[in-house]
């Protein structure tokens, strides 16, 4: 009988790591996996082990000499220079040793995840390790080297055929898969995040809708710093009822980072954890309405990774696998008892943030509307195409 | 930057003889607003924009039919002193005579035969890319004295946080002039640590900040 969820995992994911003091840190998603663990959420049946993308496969969206260089870098065999050109061996995307290797197994995963989906034998796949949506076709950015949904996008549409909708809630644009399917009308992407006014990337705006063939399947909701639950669910639910009714998604894959979060130390948004249930939610139901089920989810941002992602992406798998009860009231006991003792700061308590989280936003409703402005001017031209 | 690294060089021209339809014919087919008008030598003698091509037409309340205005000569209806730029003028200068004068198109001339084109949407293409809008980074603002050698001790500190800046701005802080404002957009998407010691340095650094926010 075909399963509901299959959660991809190994511990193998911890190789991703830069060094001890980077944002990036790949201990959130065992934070995640052991949280889920504990409350009984995750059983064997759920689970499959990640694979290691193949070169070719990479080079499905990648730059072979790309993939060549951080084979190299990975080895310590390439120059200052040349990596530079590659955009590693930044204070972003530092060197470390394997990179080739470690990076590319976040890319099996999600391939894996694909394929798990796409040949009938789950409805949802979840590969929290992946999400690296910066990457570019030869050039690493914003700590991510492969852009494994790049890769798996163009992996959909070679072998299995179907029409993409990538939805991306990290905090920051997600320029890399953004661009990687700015010109085709087989993949429709939506991203919504915090305006680039200041923070990375810096692009994202509302015009930037495609181009060629593919105009019009591109859509950017930039929201502006300090938007808060309500605004932020009235722009990614709207859109992505609109979006889904116009494009007709055959499968979707969704990006879910965390970092949209108060808490979060590189974003100015004002999100709680309640959102977190809202995001995957109407996903999940878009995947039910649209695509016969087919929803592959993977993580991305996330940088309060005690207090903010655990909790976020638990509700992630909840969702999946329809147990969002699982999720209400306290945090197990044992979890916070076994994360305490390393953690920086105290870990919350419950699944719910405190109701003074922070202290009212002065230009609430201005930012409102503002935002509300951005999601008419967004959706507009779909509007006016079914009148 | 100066003119020739932007400009354009494929100019569509008519001569003073051609009709207004044949202007109107170019502008729409090619997607453009002003055609230079040349003598035999490529010399400017004329321009003409969209406007001054509808100015030559009956408007829409009068009646229809009486189109024959655009047979005349396209002679009789285009700007005759023209202002062109030189291809060594300096991008900064000729944006100044676009806002002084008013217009959106500068015909380029050397040894006074045209040789090229720039528009205000060329100028405003590479104002975006001073910017660096276009390269993924973050952008920082750092409010400084407005004295000599601030620039080189900012950068200094972003420097040794090892960032390549990918542009800098600087304008004076409109509300105090003994301050300047500077802008730098920096290829990282962590500036956490960059703005601490800017902050412990002294320096004010501009965040996306609303009264009353603390963050």
């Amino acid at each position: 009988m075909k399963s509901e969820a299959v959660f991809i995992y190994s511990n193998q994911f911890q190789n991703y790591k830069f060094h001890d003091e980077h944002p990036f840190n790949q201990l959130r998603v065992e934070l995640t996996y052991s949280l889920l663990k504990q409350i009984g959420v995750l059983d064997t049946k759920h689970m499959a082990a990640p694979r290691m993308a193949t070169v070719e496969e990479i080079a499905l969206f990648h730059d072979p000499k790309y993939i060549e260089a951080l084979q190299l870098a990975g080895k310590g065999e390439l120059s200052k220079e040349k990596a530079l050109h590659f955009g590693i061996g930044t204070e972003d995307t530092p060197i470390f040793p394997n990179m080739h290797e470690a990076s590319a197994l976040i890319v099996g995963a999600t391939l894996k995840a694909v394929e798990l989906v796409m040949d009938g034998k789950v409805n949802h796949a979840l590969n929290l390790g992946g999400g690296l949506h910066h990457g570019f076709r030869g050039k690493a950015s914003g700590f991510c080297i492969y852009n494994d949904s790049a890769v798996a996008i163009q992996y959909i549409l070679k072998k299995y055929k179907k029409r993409v909708l990538y939805v991306d809630t990290d905090a920051h644009h997600g320029d890399g898969v953004q661009w990687a399917f700015y010109d085709t009308n087989e993949v429709c992407t939506l991203s919504i995040h915090e305006t680039g006014r200041y923070l990375f990337p810096g692009t994202g705006n509302v015009n930037e809708r495609g181009s060629g063939k593919g105009y019009g399947y591109s859509f950017n909701i930039p929201v502006d710093a300090f938007t808060e639950d309500e605004s932020f669910l009235e722009m990614y639910e709207t859109s992505m009822r609109e979006i889904a009714a116009y494009f007709k998604p055959e499968v979707i894959v969704t990006q879910n980072g965390a970092d949209a979060h108060y808490y979060d130390p590189l974003t100015h948004l004002s999100l709680t954890s309640d959102m977190y249930r809202h995001i995957p939610r109407i996903a999940h139901e878009i995947a039910h309405q649209y695509a016969e089920g087919r929803w592959i989810a993977v993580g991305g941002g996330g940088y309060d990774i005690w207090r903010v992602v655990p909790r976020a992406w638990a509700f992630l798998w909840l969702e999946m696998i329809g147990m969002q009860d699982a999720g209400i009231g306290k945090l197990p006991q044992a979890w916070l008892e076994k994360w305490h003792a390393i953690a920086p700061v105290t870990l919350p308590a419950t699944w719910e943030d405190p109701a003074d989280l922070y202290s009212p936003i002065p230009r609430k409703e201005e930012i409102t509307e503002k935002n509300h402005q951005t999601l008419t001017k967004l959706l507009q031209p779909l509007r006016q195409h079914h009148i | 930057m100066i003119v020739e690294e932007i400009m354009k060089r494929d100019v569509i021209t008519l001569h003073k003889d051609d009709t207004i339809e044949t202007a109107f014919q170019l502008m729409n087919t090619n997607h453009i607003r002003h055609i230079p008008i040349i003598d035999n030598d490529n010399r400017v003698i004329g321009i003409v924009s969209d406007r001054d091509l509808r100015d030559s037409c009956p408007s829409i309340f009068t009646k229809k039919g009486k189109t024959d205005g655009i047979n005349n000569p396209i002679e009789k209806i285009m700007t005759k002193d023209v202002i062109t730029v030189h291809p060594l003028d300096f991008v900064e200068e000729i944006s100044v005579i676009f806002y002084e004068k008013e217009i959106a198109c500068l015909p380029v001339t050397k040894d006074d035969r045209l040789v090229g084109m720039i528009t205000e949407k060329d100028m405003l293409y590479t104002l975006i890319q001073l910017t660096g809008a276009h390269q993924p980074g973050s952008q920082l603002e750092v409010k400084v004295e407005n004295i000599p050698g601030m620039l080189s001790k900012v950068t200094n500190i972003i420097g040794k946080h090892n960032f390549n800046i990918h542009s800098v701005l600087i304008y004076p802080y409109p509300i105090d002039t003994t301050y300047k404002i500077i802008v730098f957009r920096i290829q990282t998407m962590n500036p956490i640590g960059v703005i601490e010691t800017l902050t412990n340095h002294g320096y004010e650094v501009m965040w996306p900040n609303l009264p009353g926010m603390t963050k």
